[in-house]
């Protein structure tokens, strides 16, 4: 599987100058393969957002390197490394730029010097594909936000990058319009292949993804599978997040006595644990 | 000081063609020191509601009691601060009403408003700052240096700070980290229960709906569709489904498995705690009865 | 209070106006409105106030609309009016008394000068009101073109004006929220003596700054990692469709000018 994307040996403070304030990031490194699903995990203020920023460079790191697709992120290369994720932000209203949806989606294609016969296809394709097609003419104003990040998410595509980045895309949704974002990043995965890296706080979204960076203090704390991540336990919640339903539920039922086989992920297993180690007899 | 809403509609923009229909007849009560929780999915009204329960907006049609306060459609209202004062509102994203220099300035604004001595003002903001988790020297310091979650707090403070009789909350956890959240919410229950207070949470949340509140009011397409405690209006998920909503997840689950096993529990569960304890009763009488 | 308002709104409608390529409607009421000064006599107003009538009937217009849109320029329209049938001593004395006479020349010119006020404010309402504000943009952006070569930065102007469009609800729906948020802790800003009523305007424009200036940055941000880095090398994706109809508008006001012109006395 190709690299997509590395993070080296990143070091990065907003305040060089001062060393007694901590590194927002220290000495990150890991790694996205082409087809991956990657979430970083981590409490506000833990570095994670930094990280988005050393991605697109926006930031530069003091110390390691950002690779994208094995070349070294620099002054130089920084609009073709662009051009190669798409980005979708946290705040829905302030990454909306066109004055319509179509508009929207079509913006980073007419950075970019796509030819308008060819704009008009790929916009059409991409509000398809996150099923947004009936509002092309909408007004941002007149959207959910759901739907709004949903254009955004079109909008990424209509590039056709490499790499989808979800910086806290949904922690600012009501809950329909999270499961609308994460059932329309799930189809286009499934669909495409998509490779794809969130940034949240939120473990149950994160559950989703094959692998799953968890931040801590500017520093990476574990990195592993859901499963891997979720057997840290109450060392999660120590950290300021919350275990999945199924998790939290399993350990409250053994709490109280209910014998149960061990750690579960999802309902439909602790379900099947339940019914297995109690009434199945 | 109870808030009863007698036959309310409300319309944006009365009277041009760009006029819209925000409530139409919503009638309800909320009694003193009970907590309620207005639920209902983006664009049932919610947010609308609760401007009239402080006469940020009056009723196109009907009439709003606040306490001894009578606002009705189409008459004059005067000196509403009185009510104002009695009623707080924690907007959704509260920080972004921060403005003064200092976070004790700040918290201070909305008490000397209403007339509140600077040294009453100020020992107040000195207790609340303390009271929503935030050490005494941020008191100094400009909100805007703060981080996103102390600028929340802070602006709670500066509600908390006018004593109102009737705290309403808008969705006072969006935004924030699931220890933020759990935080933010402990601490408004707490303060309901030690100072008797009467607590209106506007959400979407059927989490917190179910763990906090006493009574549930459902909003669907601008009108009160449902009212019940929790227990009452979960039992009846179809019902729910109607109005676009889900029940809170426990009690999906807690459906799930009643229907693997066939029995029902005692009760309809409204936490993970409740669950497990229901649970493991329900497994120890078995076990006795084999 | 500003919701209320519809000088400048937009109507989205389907009608042959609606259709118009913004330049040309741009290029049509500027012609317009020079057009007018033509006028000088009853039958060329005539012409023009039938002319405009029409207009308001292809574009599919509500009069209401129009006439609400009136309402801003009423006073100053009253005023002019009365002006000139005080100030005007010419033709037959209609009436006299005291120290007051009123002259036919005089409520002839009140008239016309009222009637050119209405062709005027018709005129440019039809367009705001048919025309999508990012239209306009649009419009002005290609109109301008010529100007980038004495270095007027037309792109820049342009997409500054579409953003601040863009923002004009957000921003409206923000003051609203900020004013209620500070009335619901006792800020009052509708009453008491001035000095308070300015000092009340403080708690709001502190928070709408702040909320601008972080959307700017996040807007900013998400331009950049979207590959914006000027006008030079992009291509358009609203593009600016002229056909017949546009053609046949302006042929239509030429031949106005014409008739005006044969009119005029």
């Amino acid at each position: 599987m190709p690299e997509i994307l590395s993070l080296n040996n990143v070091t990065f403070s907003y305040t060089p100058e001062n060393q007694e304030l901590r590194n927002a990031v220290e000495n990150v490194s890991f790694a996205v393969q082409e087809g991956e699903w990657i979430a970083i995990v981590g409490h506000n203020g833990s570095g994670k957002s930094t990280i988005a920023k050393l991605m697109n460079g926006l930031l530069f790191p003091q110390q390691g390197d950002v690779r994208i697709l094995r070349e070294v992120l620099n002054e130089d290369n920084l609009w073709e490394c662009r051009s190669q994720m798409g980005m979708v932000f946290q705040n829905p209203d302030n990454q909306f730029v066109g004055a319509t949806v179509q508009d929207d989606v079509a913006f980073a294609l007419e950075n970019n010097g796509i030819p308008f016969e060819e704009m008009v296809k790929r916009v059409h394709a991409a509000l398809e594909q996150v099923k947004m097609s009936n509002f092309v003419d909408h007004e941002p104003h007149h959207l959910s936000g759901g739907q709004k990040q949903r254009v955004a998410i079109a909008g990424a595509l209509a590039l056709k990058p490499k790499l989808l980045i979800l910086d806290e895309a949904t922690s600012m949704l009501d809950p329909q319009g999270r499961v609308e974002v994460l059932q329309t990043v799930q189809t286009l995965r499934a669909e495409t292949g998509l490779t794809v890296l969130s940034i949240t706080h939120d473990l149950e979204e994160a559950m989703l993804a094959d692998r799953i960076l968890f931040m801590n203090d500017g520093k990476k704390f574990a990195e592993g599978s859901p499963a891997e991540i979720f057997s840290l336990g109450d060392k999660l919640t120590e950290l300021g997040l919350d275990l999945p339903f199924a998790m939290k539920l399993s350990k409250l039922l053994q709490k109280e006595g209910v014998p149960l086989m061990g750690q579960h992920m999802t309902e439909e297993e602790l379900v099947n644990d339940l019914w297995t180690s109690n009434f199945n007899k | 000081m109870d808030i009863k809403l007698q036959q309310v509609s409300y319309a944006y923009s009365q009277g041009t063609p760009f006029e819209k229909r925000a409530l139409f007849d919503v009638n309800f009560e909320i009694p003193s020191h009970t907590y309620q929780a207005i639920i209902g999915h983006t664009g049932s009204g919610k947010s609308t509601i609760l401007q009239h329960f402080n006469a940020l907006l009056k009723p196109t049609t009907g009439i709003v009691q606040l306490g001894d306060r009578t606002v009705e459609a189409g008459k004059k209202a005067k000196d509403l601060k009185a009510v104002r004062q009695r009623v707080g509102i924690v907007f959704q994203f509260p920080e972004h009403q921060l403005f003064e220099e200092t976070v004790l300035k700040d918290i201070m604004f909305g008490p000397m408003n209403f007339g509140v001595s600077a040294t009453e003002a100020e020992a107040r903001a000195r207790e609340l700052v303390r009271l929503v988790g935030l050490p005494e020297n941020v008191l100094e310091k400009s909100p805007f240096d703060l981080s996103g979650g102390q600028m929340r707090r802070v602006a709670i403070a500066g509600v908390l700070a006018m004593e109102p009789e009737v705290i309403v909350l808008d969705e006072p956890t969006a935004g924030l980290d699931p220890r933020g959240q759990k935080e933010i919410m402990e601490m408004f229950y707490t303060l309901h229960q030690e100072r008797n207070l009467t607590t209106i949470l506007v959400t979407h949340s059927m989490e917190d709906a179910a763990r906090y509140a006493d009574n549930l009011i459902i909003m669907h397409e601008g009108k009160n569709v449902l009212s019940g405690t929790p227990r009452e209006i979960f039992k009846d998920i179809e019902t729910l489904k109607q109005f676009r909503l889900e029940p809170p997840r426990i009690v999906r689950f807690q459906q799930k498995v009643e229907k693997m096993i066939n029995t029902s529990l005692a009760k309809v569960c409204l936490t993970e705690e409740e669950l497990a304890i229901e649970m493991a009763r329900l497994l120890r009488e078995e076990r006795a009865e084999s | 209070m500003m919701e209320k308002m519809i000088f400048g709104r937009f109507l989205p409608g389907d009608s042959p106006v609606h259709k118009l390529d913004p330049r040309s409607k741009l290029v049509f009421v500027f012609a317009f409105i020079i057009i007018v000064f033509l006028a000088n006599n009853t039958i060329t107003y005539a012409m023009l106030l039938a002319f405009t009538l029409f207009i308001v009937l292809v574009s599919r217009i509500r009069l209401y609309f129009l006439i609400n849109g009136l309402k801003p320029v009423l006073f100053l329209m009253a005023f002019t009016f009365l002006l000139h049938i005080f100030m005007t001593k010419e033709g037959d004395l209609l009436f006299h008394w005291k120290f007051i006479s009123i002259y036919e020349g005089g409520v002839r010119q009140g008239i016309y000068i009222s009637t050119r006020f209405l062709v005027l404010v018709f005129m440019t309402s039809i367009l705001t009101l048919t025309t999508s504000p990012i239209s306009i943009t649009d419009g002005i952006e290609v109109l301008l073109n010529p100007l980038k070569k004495i270095k007027v930065p037309v792109h820049e102007l342009a997409l500054m004006m579409s953003i601040s469009l863009r923002f004009i609800p957000t921003l409206m729906d923000e003051t609203d929220k900020i004013m209620k948020a500070q009335m619901a802790r006792g800020s009052d800003l509708s009453s008491g003596p001035i000095k308070d009523r300015i000092k009340a305007v403080v708690p709001l424009l502190v928070p709408l700054f702040v909320s601008a200036f972080k959307r700017a940055e996040d807007l900013a941000t998400a331009m950049e990692v979207r590959g914006y880095r000027g006008g030079e090398g992009r291509t358009r994706y609203r593009q600016l469709k002229w056909d017949m109809g546009d053609t046949f508008a302006l042929a239509l006001l030429a031949a106005m000018a014409v008739l005006l012109f044969f009119y005029r006395s």
